[in-house]
């Protein structure tokens, strides 16, 4: 026990530091797990070259990740995952490949446990945060140090509690909850900051919904989106045989918080962000109506098997508007799997969807899905700056995967209590 | 470091994100740096990269940098000449990234610097110029850590030196 009450993020990086840290303290830590995916792989790869450390500290907490580009559309990015396979290879890094699916997805089904530290050259490795780990996105040389090495440092953050009570009201799901969050303290509102995610709501709450909250810290500036852990942790791995790697996180009583952030679910309404910040949010009603050129479900954020679940009960029996294309894509292949033996898939294609490979999907803009001039998508992902999905002049609505599917078969965005 | 940079003034607002700084349908260029920073913020100016000076200066508003942890933002942005870049506050990777790529980046009032302003810019004194004005600023100071890093000319190079971190 630490001489002085302890927040997550105090105590977790304390336990990979050897000695008590807080808020504000500047130390070195040991790093369990790392992760690059395509897109800044390379670049760690060329950093790990040019500092003669071609070489993995933990290999097999290691793992690079095919994922934005996956499969690749063009040579460019063909030989750029050349280097990572070959990375691999030569270190005894983990390789996931393409179609293998979205980095942060497959970090928590195989490779995260509670207590670790995890820094990965992707912003939402935040992610993993929902497990009690202490979880961070860092560019590529800071990760290339991390996976060479086997260390990094931080800076141990004040912490944002957000404490959440009360029950979801139906058609309301942890994708309003955190957009309304951001909505509320700003894009930049917790820069810095660790979110700490409490209360009995978040009790109740799944696995795959604590992901979608901590996916989404980073949307607010945090370092880290963290959750305690209990019997719904403890399942989670033990279906995946890593029971035995479960470890009880919770805060020290009297720990310090830099604010207290109260939310009833119960008062929540379907939330949108609005183009191009994500703090930028409205309830649905005050967008219904706007037309849609494109839904997309999906990514890291929402593409889990219980949003398609969600998605499914949304579109069976139905199909898009004709001049609404809906593409699909699961997070991860497990989750595809599934999908396919649930049947959902069935259901998209016969709502006229598009399913491609497990992975980013069009999230970022680099390989499909790009929007035309003018163009409005609804997404399920966690960000929609201008340009992200290929064209400045695209315009990107978020929303839960039920507001997706009601407004896939609309044509305009639609309130889905409306339709489930 | 050289010890005063001098340059004009690139204006920005708030919110720059790393998809107005490498944007991602340029993700294939990622492998390709120096093409890569001929775009470099071409989403928030589509002219920046012909107009920047070597010694020029981002100026911008509140969380510069916000987004994805892409490492090719700071480091398109030092290769396009750019001295150091001025905000009112940043995205936290973006931070980091820039102190270890060696682009300095310094947290200022920058609502009273103009587009075209000429600024001279101390980094150890913590000074800011705007000599067009003839008014000056000061910086909020970098954690220690990050300065070894900084003065070590970015973190692969702090750590071939120390052959590891040094600091604590
Ligand atoms: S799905 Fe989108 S947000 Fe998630 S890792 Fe891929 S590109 Fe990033």
């Amino acid at each position: 026990m630490a001489q002085k009450p302890q927040t997550l993020a105090e105590k977790i990086i304390s336990g990979r530091a050897g000695k008590d840290v807080y808020a504000g303290d500047i130390t070195l830590v040991d790093v369990d797990v790392t992760a690059v995916q395509d897109g800044t792989g390379p670049l760690a790869v060329q950093q790990l070259e040019k500092m003669n450390l071609v070489q993995a500290a933990n290999p097999d907490r290691t793992v690079l990740f095919i994922d934005h580009a996956a499969p690749s559309p063009q040579k460019d990015l063909s030989n750029a995952h050349v280097i990572l396979r070959t990375f691999s290879k030569k270190t005894g890094a983990h390789l996931s490949e393409a179609g293998e699916g979205v980095c942060h997805q497959r970090l928590v089904e195989t490779y995260v446990n509670p207590g670790d530290v995890l820094i990965g050259a992707d912003s939402h490795t935040c992610t993993s945060g929902a497990l009690g780990a202490f979880s961070t996105g860092m560019g590529s040389t800071d990760v290339a140090v991390g996976i060479a090495l086997g260390k990094t440092w931080f800076r141990v953050p004040e912490t944002f509690l957000v404490n959440v009570t009360g029950e979801f009201p139906k058609g309301v799901y942890a994708k309003d909850l955190i957009l309304h969050l951001i909505g509320m303290i700003g894009a930049d509102g917790a820069t810095y900051k660790a979110l700490e995610f409490r209360g009995e709501t978040i009790e109740k709450m799944t696995m795959s919904q604590r992901f979608t909250l901590a996916n989404m810290a980073v949307e607010a500036g945090a370092k880290a989106g963290l959750f305690e852990t209990d019997a719904t942790t403890k399942a989670y791995l033990e279906e995946r045989g890593r029971g035995d790697k479960f470890k009880e996180i919770k805060v020290d009583e009297g720990a310090t918080y830099e604010r207290v952030i109260d939310i009833d679910v119960s008062k929540l309404e379907p939330t949108i962000s609005k183009p191009h910040t994500v703090d930028n949010t409205a309830t649905v009603g005050e967008v219904a109506g706007t037309k849609i050129d494109q839904v997309f479900i999906g990514t890291c954020t929402n593409g889990r098997i219980d949003d398609l679940e969600i998605a499914a009960k949304v579109l069976e029996g139905k199909v898009r508007h004709p001049d609404t294309r809906l593409i699909i894509v699961p997070a991860s292949k497990e989750i595809y799997l599934e999908a396919v033996q649930k049947g959902y898939i069935e259901i998209f294609i016969k709502a006229g969807a598009i399913i491609m490979a497990p992975g980013c999907g069009p999230c970022v803009g680099v390989h499909e899905g790009a929007l035309a001039d003018g163009e409005a998508c609804l997404a399920t992902q966690n960000r929609n700056f201008q340009g992200r999905m290929g064209n400045t002049e695209g315009f990107i609505y978020l929303g839960s995967p039920a507001t997706a599917a009601a407004t896939a078969i609309a044509g305009v965005i639609a309130d889905p209590r409306e339709v489930i | 470091m050289a010890d005063i940079m001098k340059g004009k003034s690139f204006k920005f607002g708030d919110d720059i994100s790393t998809d107005h700084i490498a944007p991602g349908r340029l993700f294939h260029l990622r492998t390709n740096l120096p093409e890569l920073a001929k775009h470099v913020l071409e989403d928030a100016d589509p002219e920046f990269a012909k107009k920047v000076q070597k010694g020029d200066f981002v100026v911008a508003g509140n969380n510069f940098g916000l987004g994805s942890s892409r490492e090719h933002a700071p480091t398109i942005i030092k290769m396009a000449g750019v001295s150091a870049v001025l905000a009112k506050s940043f995205a936290r990777i973006f931070y980091r990234n820039a102190i270890n790529v060696g682009l300095p980046v310094l947290i200022c009032d920058t609502d009273q610097i103009d587009e075209g302003d000429q600024l001279e810019v101390d980094l150890a004194g913590g000074l800011i110029k705007d000599v067009t004005k003839g008014i000056e600023l000061t910086f909020s100071p970098l954690p220690d850590a990050m300065i070894t890093i900084l003065n070590d000319g970015g973190l692969v190079a702090h750590i071939e030196k120390n052959k590891g971190f040094k600091f604590d």
